[in-house]
């Protein structure tokens, strides 16, 4: 079942929300559905227009300003954006890792508080663990990320005498497999450990709300049919048959000033 | 040096769903309560853009800074353990309202069983059914004494479940506050397969509201609109029960609770008998104060409140060489790992809706509701499908075989993300005597005091459980009417870096035997009368459930005891 209304979803959810949550309204409310969320509801439902072309939901035709480095330099941006292509290829099912920023997503992660594992337990000492003992690495994400790039270039230069991003596409997947299966190393850390971080780090891309940069235009959440940040399934959860529905980002959900 | 504030009546360490349950209860009876939490506070508004995944299930928003305070981990006594660095296998909760913000909702009162495990093991099987260093002992409290307290909680949180429920759980005095959640196709093809093989079940006892609700304290909720964003994250609607919407502001307007965020306890003060105040850090600024008080009371996640009796060298520590003392005693977790994925080629389902407690189960094979004779292991699990909300960046569904990159999977994970229905096993954890909490010799917290070490592996037990469970899960999968079906059947060692639950147990355990539990059945400690310690870290073992219910039971026990205490004193058994 396709939405009838693709550009309106999200004040119809919020007026089945209104709808559903009425009697709490009605009441003195201690807990649960606060002001600020009902009040922004309502202004929403005075501007009932859709979205203009070029708006959220479609592609922009203009520049993205957004889309610059914070971290990465010029090469390793360019690495990034080879290599996430091939983990998350573009296919008949729609857009690979670049077309949807995902090396703009890994940029902006290792320049966030991820990259510099600001909320991870650093101190030392450091000793070498079992592998149920989970991640022990001196390196922060930033420098693990980076470095690893600077060697997959190093790796390629070496077997194939030139940049990653100039190999053939099989040669690309030989050198990724090679860092997958720690056939080398990166300053004495298993590849391995880049690689799985950087696997996650292209998934994330490609899925995560596009305020992050990845997933542009939502195109990776419409290749799997997901419906994004909705307000409300209540109307379709007991239903047989599979509902389509237009995802929606957290920018939909923002009220501007 | 700390400044000294006035005396108080009770001081409750951390403001989850015991710290929240416990003030409600008090502050009502006219008791002055000081609440300290060490997160800072949170209401529904700061869920208005929530339906993150990045965010609050992949960056942990809502979990406490381990950059502060971590865990460190080995398997065995051997090895050296190692700090949890990043999450993994658990999430601890930080914050107004705790882990109970960030929970799915699902609600299962333990098994009368589970109370009398021991004494009720032995009348069946006989002595020699319990393996060597398997430490599984009676509660010191039945299913029965504990029933009433189940009734308020579920009130209080306006639970949503059947009126009927199948005749292998415990019996129930007052039904549900609200009917059942809705039933997604998943959820009936699980219930039509257990049937036709002769099993029981039920839809899940749920938190997350299925129709608007007031509870006795008169606090109106809106019911959940199934958005798929539970677990990890809060609920914007208040649909979800959690401290924040329920208890906390039913305490605020007696006027009776001095709530104080980013006040983080490090030291309970006492003469070695009694309990004369708690010491904490305002957080901001790093001044330290002690708040004297009549009561103490622990309400922390298991590793604060063993880790706090430790640091303050409070109780007897356990020793596991010499089996003798009780503070870090039978920790235990929940033995996930048994499950069939049925894979539909012809038809999709609705998997990005759902709830954190919508989903459907069976207890035929949990507790001591099937002949273990000819078992080699103990307990079992409760077999469930829940249809939680699936999203894209931590569910990457896959056959097996599939490459881990690339462009077939790529292909795989986007043609199956609608079409693979989970049956899962929630296994029981049984204690052991080498699996236990104590304070780590090397690693520090950010205020320079030792981490709390976990010493924790999965044993035959587990194993055994798993692979029994795992064949179950295929029997009703099968019948689901999928085009193929994948059991997943074997645990190996305990892994701390893959997630796997956080129904953490155990540490201050509840007893009847003053020697080798912390608490007494008012969750009183027996080393000192008034400090009552309150949470998971009560469980003996954990079944083959969630604990919040559970949990929720025995705030309310404790609630009564502190105030039987204020009134008599003395120990309260």
């Amino acid at each position: 079942m396709a939405n009838d209304k693709p550009n309106q979803p999200q004040d119809e959810s919020r007026r089945r929300f209104l709808k559903y949550s009425g009697t709490a309204l009605g009441g003195v409310v201690l807990g649960g559905v606060i002001g600020g969320l009902v009040g922004s509801n309502l202004k929403q439902t005075e501007k009932e227009t859709a979205p203009e072309p070029g708006k959220s939901g479609t592609a922009p035709e203009n520049k993205d300003y957004n889309q610059a480095l914070m971290f990465f330099n010029q090469d390793q941006f360019l690495t990034a954006e080879a290599a996430a292509e091939r983990l998350f290829p573009k296919d008949d099912l729609g857009p690979g890792a670049k077309e949807l920023g995902v090396a703009f997503f890994i940029d902006h992660q290792m320049a966030s508080a991820f990259g510099t594992n600001a909320r991870d337990y650093m101190q030392p000492p450091y000793y070498k663990a079992e592998a149920t003992q989970g991640y022990q690495l001196v390196f922060k994400r930033r420098e693990l990320i980076a470095l690893g790039l600077d060697a997959m270039n190093q790796y390629s230069n070496t077997k194939y005498q030139k940049p990653f991003v100039e190999i053939a596409p099989e040669e690309q997947d030989a050198v990724l497999t090679a860092f997958e299966t720690d056939k080398t190393e990166i300053k004495d850390v298993p590849s391995s450990n880049f690689f799985a971080m950087f696997l996650n780090l292209t998934l994330e891309g490609a899925y995560a709300d596009p305020l992050y940069g990845g997933n542009r235009n939502m195109a990776g959440w419409k290749m799997r049919n997901f419906p994004g940040n909705q307000m409300s399934y209540t109307d379709y959860i007991e239903k047989e048959e599979f509902v389509k529905l237009e995802p929606l980002s957290l920018h939909d959900h923002l009220e501007l000033g | 040096m700390a400044t000294k504030l006035p005396k108080v009546p009770v001081v409750i360490v951390g403001m989850g769903w015991v710290g929240g349950i416990i003030a409600s209860e008090l502050t009502k009876a006219g008791i002055s309560v000081v609440g300290l939490e060490r997160g800072k506070s949170r209401d529904t508004q700061d869920y208005y853009h929530v339906h993150d995944e990045l965010r609050y299930a992949s960056r942990y928003e809502l979990m406490q800074d381990l950059s502060k305070e971590t865990v460190s981990f080995r398997n065995t006594m051997k090895m050296r353990a190692l700090p949890m660095r990043t999450y993994g296998s658990f999430l601890l909760g930080e914050g107004l309202g705790g882990a109970g913000v960030h929970w799915n909702g699902q609600y299962y009162r333990f098994l009368p069983y589970d109370f009398e495990i021991y004494s009720k093991t032995v009348e069946r099987y006989g002595k020699k059914k319990i393996p060597e260093n398997m430490t599984i002992r009676d509660w010191g409290i039945t299913y029965e004494e504990l029933e009433p307290y189940f009734v308020k909680y579920e009130q209080m949180a306006g639970i949503s479940g059947e009126t009927e429920l199948p005749p292998n759980i415990g019996k129930m005095s007052k039904p549900f506050a609200t009917g059942p959640m809705k039933k997604s196709p998943g959820m009936k093809l699980f219930e039509d397969a257990a049937k036709k093989l002769g099993y029981h079940p039920y839809v899940i006892p749920s938190a997350n509201l299925s129709e608007p609700y007031k509870n006795p304290d008169g606090v109106e909720r809106a019911p959940c609109q199934y958005c798929g964003y539970c677990e990890r994250f809060g609920c914007e609607y208040g649909a979800k029960a959690d401290p924040v919407v329920t208890v906390l502001p039913v305490a605020k307007q007696t006027g009776k609770l001095d709530l104080r965020m980013h006040s983080n306890v490090t030291q309970i003060i006492h003469d070695g008998k009694k309990a004369t105040g708690v010491t904490y850090v305002h957080t901001p600024t790093g001044e330290e104060y002690t708040q004297p008080a009549d009561i103490v009371i622990l309400a922390g996640y298991l590793f604060t409140n063993v880790r706090l009796l430790l640091l303050s060298k409070l109780g007897k520590p356990y020793n596991p060489e010499t089996d003798t003392g009780a503070v870090g005693r039978n920790y235990a977790y929940q033995v996930n790992g048994a499950s069939t994925s049925a894979f539909y080629e012809d038809r999709e389902f609705n998997l990005a809706m759902g709830a954190g407690a919508l989903g459907s189960s069976i207890d035929d094979f949990n507790g001591d509701n099937f002949d273990h004779s000819d078992l080699k292991f103990l307990h079992g699990a409760n077999i469930r499908f829940t249809q939680t909300g699936l999203r894209p960046i931590q569910y990457q569904p896959v056959p097996a075989g599939t490459p881990k990159w690339g462009a077939e999977f790529k292909k795989a994970t986007i043609h199956n993300s609608n079409r693979v229905l989970s049956v899962a096993g929630q296994g029981a954890s049984m204690p052991n005597r080498y699996h236990y909490l104590d304070l780590d010799p090397e690693y520090k917290d950010a205020f320079g005091q030792p981490l709390i070490r976990m010493t924790f592996d999965f044993e035959d037990q587990d194993r055994e459980l798993v692979k029994f469970i795992a064949q179950k899960t295929k029997e009703i999968a099968d019948q689901m009417g999928g085009t193929k079906t994948e059991i997943h059947d074997s645990i190996k060692q305990y892994n701390i870096v893959p997630y796997q639950s956080t129904h953490n147990t155990g540490g201050t355990i509840m007893g009847s035997d003053p020697k080798t539990s912390v608490v007494n059945n008012y969750l009183q400690m027996w080393d000192a009368e008034n400090v009552f310690i309150c949470g998971a870290s009560n469980f003996p073992h954990n079944s083959g459930y969630n604990p919040t219910a559970t949990v929720g039971a025995l705030a309310y026990r404790t609630a009564e005891g502190v105030q039987k205490y204020l009134d008599k004193g003395g120990s309260l058994v």
